[in-house]
């Protein structure tokens, strides 16, 4: 979706502002940790995969994306996942007080949580699959304005670029988002300034995007 | 316009109540445990962050086959060379600064980041002015950081679209030679794995920042 999270290219937000790297903490509050946590180990219970979570995020209103900080698009994101799923009531949301134990979930403990940090979750996936690009090969980004979930930023959409890696069949992260598992090549695509940009880029400079096969077209 | 100047270090207490609550209904209803929480926070907090990419970094400058090993496949040779393994480390690309080329590294659509070998993201390299600027004007948004480089050295900017995670081997700084893969380790920043900036030069103070 061409939602507020995609944001390359856009103007105006202000400068980036760094905190000095020396003094900046991991989380600034401790309200940010528990958000964090609660999500990660909220994920672990294997009821939406990464891409549903990032949805979550990005299909909240324009306004509250861009308004609130990092921390509050993960928690409305975790609200609006528990509730989809029914994990929990919007009742139980809104009054805090829970209508009767869940039953039925795997919930990790401390040695779980540990071990499934450890071993992440690769969206490599070992098939044989023959690519449809190769390296060199010139390509163009479809042309679209989906409303579902895709990790083909707009900036990129209608360009040309070249391929210059293939990183192997990876997990579709836009069907993924729709509950399906699809492996396709993934390939890191190099576009120049001017392509992008016109006369508004960077001389000296090109941009690497991750794109999959379908987001993909001989160019 | 009310979003400049956001402060993120001051939210409200309504925001503190509403995760206390949610906290307290998830464990209520048996869908968390406290201690597993306890683990998350404590592993991005104090174990897993940028002293892991650090190491790395080093390690590649003084041994030529590693450069190449992490060149090839990041993933598997930082695991067998320090266990640095697991969540949003699964598919590490490692890209090398040289004379000619300075990498940088952006997720324009989220905050995809390589948690295990730099913990969690800085503020900045999730907000809205970073994401949007640096893939039209990395040049600007590098003087930002106070980072200037010579017009006629090339830019990449690598946009984390998919679940590849990069990591920029900075420029080995002049004076070094001899040094031992500890001392040099501590002249690697973490905004220098991201690309913002270059490693810091033997003689730059400790704990200068940016």
């Amino acid at each position: 979706m061409s939602g507020p999270h995609d944001l390359g290219g856009q103007h105006g937000l202000g400068p980036v502002d760094p905190e000095p790297e020396a003094e900046e903490p991991v989380f600034h509050d401790d309200w940010e940790r528990r958000a964090f946590a609660l999500t990660l180990a909220c994920g672990m219970l294997g009821k939406w995969n990464i891409d549903e979570g990032r949805f979550a995020r990005e299909s909240q209103h324009p306004v509250d994306y861009l308004s609130n900080t990092y921390y509050e698009n993960w928690l409305a994101g975790l609200e609006t996942l528990l509730v989809e799923k029914g994990i929990v009531s919007s009742e139980e949301l809104e009054t805090g007080r829970a209508g009767g134990k869940a039953e039925g979930y795997r919930v990790p403990d401390a040695a779980a949580a540990r071990k499934i940090l450890a071993t992440g979750g690769p969206s490599r996936m070992t098939m044989d699959l023959a690519p449809g690009f190769q390296v060199g090969d010139r390509v163009r980004v479809i042309h679209n304005n989906p409303w579902s979930h895709t990790r083909a930023p707009r900036y990129t959409r209608n360009h040309v670029g070249t391929v210059s890696h293939d990183q192997g069949v990876h997990i579709f992260a836009d069907a993924h988002a729709q509950g399906r598992k699809e492996g396709v090549h993934l390939y890191s695509v190099r576009f120049e300034p001017d392509e992008l940009w016109g006369a508004d880029g960077d001389g000296r400079s090109a941009v690497y995007v991750d794109l999959w096969e379908p987001h993909l077209e001989a160019a | 316009m009310p979003h400049d100047g956001h402060d993120h270090t001051d939210p409200p207490d309504e925001l503190t109540l509403r995760v206390k609550a949610l906290e307290s209904l998830l464990v209520e209803k048996g869908l968390v445990d406290r201690q597993a929480l306890d683990v998350l926070i404590d592993t991005y907090e104090h174990k897993v962050g940028p002293q892991n990419g650090a190491r790395v970094v080093a390690r590649a400058w003084i041994d030529d086959d590693f450069m190449a090993g992490i060149k090839a496949d990041c993933s598997a040779v930082i695991r067998d060379a320090f266990g640095f393994e697991g969540r949003q480390g699964e598919h590490i690309v490692a890209v090398e600064n040289t004379a000619d080329v300075h990498n940088v590294v952006v997720c324009t659509l989220c905050s995809c980041y390589p948690w295990t070998v730099l913990g969690l993201p800085p503020v900045w390299y999730k907000s809205a002015p970073y994401r949007s600027k640096v893939v039209q004007d990395p040049r600007g948004v590098l003087k930002e950081f106070g980072t200037d480089l010579d017009d006629d050295k090339e830019i990449r900017v690598w946009d984390s679209t998919s679940e590849m995670r990069y990591l920029v081997i900075p420029e080995r700084p002049e004076g070094t030679d001899g040094w031992s893969e500890d001392e040099l380790a501590k002249l690697v920043t973490r905004n220098s794995m991201i690309g913002v900036e270059e490693a810091k030069s033997p003689g730059d103070n400790e704990g200068d920042g940016s």
